[in-house]
């Protein structure tokens, strides 16, 4: 056990990211890990957090409208067209 | 995890290579696979930036054409995924400069952090004096059992929700974060944000989604 007081409850709701993170500190972890060996409640909370970011993992987000797909289809022939001109025309073409 | 990845697409290497090229040449079909995979998730994160819908949608279809024509300078030191919502987070961060703030929109994040706001309400803890636990839980979480259908469309729904009611650059963190994929650092990076303000944002942010299914579930129970 750390040296410094133990963490509370509502130190660890404060904790919680950086620890699913992995980003605190080396004593810190410590503490919140002995704290939360002993605290059933916090362990919860922690699970409960963990749910949490699985569940906004798992919400799909919505496709794009087929209209909307279509009308940038069409939108990048333009585009490329327009592109593919500027790179290989020169310039008013002589009658071929 | 990673929504953007769960279909197979040339992320890296000679796939991106090839498929920039084959953009870059016109491909239309290679350009349909692009939309279909990303436009989604660009939609989302230019709406949670916006906080509107439309201006999203219209931010996406600018992104689509700063994308193409600027496929030629596209040198491949991020992938292509990256740089697409790099261009799109720069558009959606000037669409919210337009709306007539003065405050320029790298500053929103810190102004965010500074507002200051705690992870559970405080009266759900015994006060610092408590003579036995102080600061511990007094009304403590009540665990989620199997009944609580996290998967479910109603939930989905309760978790959009909530996302949608969070401060903007939460939000945004969030969406970024958890919902589409992207890593703290690509995160910091798009969002020009430094890590510590990204870590507080996404902590409040998903505290704030916890205690909405947790509402949310213990109305069920009534």
């Amino acid at each position: 056990m750390s040296a410094r007081a133990a963490l509370t409850c509502l130190e660890m709701v404060e904790l919680v990211t950086g620890y699913v993170e992995g980003t605190l500190v080396e004593d810190e972890r410590h503490r919140f890990d002995a704290h939360v060996s002993h605290c059933p409640d916090c362990l919860t909370y922690v699970e409960q957090m963990r749910l949490t970011i699985d569940a906004l993992g798992s919400v799909p987000p919505e496709s794009i409208s087929a209209g909307a797909e279509r009308a940038l289809l069409r939108a990048f022939r333009d585009w490329t067209r327009e592109e593919r001109g500027n790179a290989t025309d020169p310039g008013p073409r002589r009658g071929i | 995890m990673d929504l953007l990845e769960t279909q197979p697409a040339p992320e890296d290497g000679r796939g991106e290579d090839a498929l920039v090229e084959a953009l870059r040449m016109g491909d239309e079909s290679e350009f349909a696979a692009l939309v279909r995979r990303l436009g989604g998730p660009m939609l989302r994160v230019a709406t949670s930036i916006c906080g509107d819908r439309v201006v999203g949608e219209d931010v996406v279809q600018e992104t689509w054409v700063a994308v193409v024509k600027g496929l030629d300078g596209f040198e491949g030191r991020s992938t292509l995924k990256t740089w697409i919502f790099s261009v799109l987070v720069r558009r959606a961060a000037s669409a919210v400069e337009r709306e007539g703030r003065s405050v320029p929109f790298t500053a929103l994040a810190s102004a965010e952090v500074e507002a200051g706001e705690s992870p559970v309400e405080i009266e759900r803890f015994l006060p610092a004096d408590h003579a036995r636990w102080p600061h511990h839980w007094a009304s403590p979480p009540r665990p989620w059992g199997p009944s609580e259908q996290l998967g479910s469309a109603e939930v989905r729904r309760e978790i959009e929700s909530a996302v949608e009611d969070l401060a903007r650059m939460q939000r945004a963190v969030i969406t970024l974060r958890d919902l589409t994929g992207f890593t703290a650092a690509e995160t910091c990076r798009l969002l020009e944000m430094t890590e510590g303000n990204q870590r507080v944002l996404l902590h409040r942010a998903r505290s704030r989604v916890r205690r909405r299914l947790e509402r949310y579930f213990a109305g069920e129970q009534r």
